[in-house]
């Protein structure tokens, strides 16, 4: 059975962005209705054009980097080719980075607020990185 | 004709294999038939659970060395 899962990524670091498109990637090809909302620090690696490592929290963040464990950003990715998942901006995030919609990687939806992304995920699994 | 395709997904990391597979599923026709290679000890509970859940067809799992070879059958 299908389900629905909500994820809030803020962190920008190595290990939260990873498992944060884990899980999405698994979900959304499993069939699940997958919505994640990006703000604060985890927004700007997904600046189109920025290619900068985020920093990792510990040892198993360089682990992730130096063994072949597919990249955070190709996961998001293919949970929205392969399983429709939605990746939408936090507006208030982007009115502070100062970019627009066209500025950000072309998997992401429209700027989103508060209200409408909670409205969207009542009933929901809500999963915070 | 229904064909055989091998997926090579060793040495990568879950989710890897999983969505290497995924991937190709989408490709492939009803009724053909995918082996996933996977190094990922993992991947041999995963794709079992995938493939229950989306509604495909296990053919068979095993462990070759050091290598786990699923067989499943695209069946929808």
């Amino acid at each position: 059975m299908s389900s629905q899962i909500d994820i809030v990524c803020i962190s920008g670091t190595r290990e939260k962005l990873q498992m944060a498109a884990m899980i999405a990637s698994v979900a959304a090809a499993t069939g699940d209705e997958v919505t994640v909302f990006f703000s604060m620090n985890a927004l700007t690696y997904f600046i189109k054009g920025h290619t900068e490592d985020p920093p990792t929290e510990g040892e198993f963040g360089e682990m992730l980097t130096k063994k072949g464990v597919p990249p955070f950003k190709q996961l998001f990715q293919q949970a929205s080719e392969l399983g429709d998942a939605k990746l939408l901006p936090c507006s208030m995030a982007m009115d502070l980075l100062e970019i627009t919609e066209n500025e950000l990687d072309s998997e992401f939806g429209p700027p989103t607020g508060l209200t409408k992304f909670l409205s969207g995920t009542e009933g929901g699994q809500l999963l915070t990185f | 004709m229904s064909e055989t395709r091998i997926i090579d997904a060793c040495n990568t990391y879950c989710p890897g294999p999983l969505m290497e597979l995924i991937t190709y599923m989408k490709q492939a026709k009803v009724g053909d038939t995918l082996e996933l290679l996977s190094t990922d000890s993992g991947t041999a509970d995963d794709v079992p659970e995938w493939i229950n859940k989306v509604g495909h067809e296990m053919v068979s799992s095993e462990k070759i060395g050091e290598v786990w070879h699923i067989k499943v059958r695209k069946s929808k």
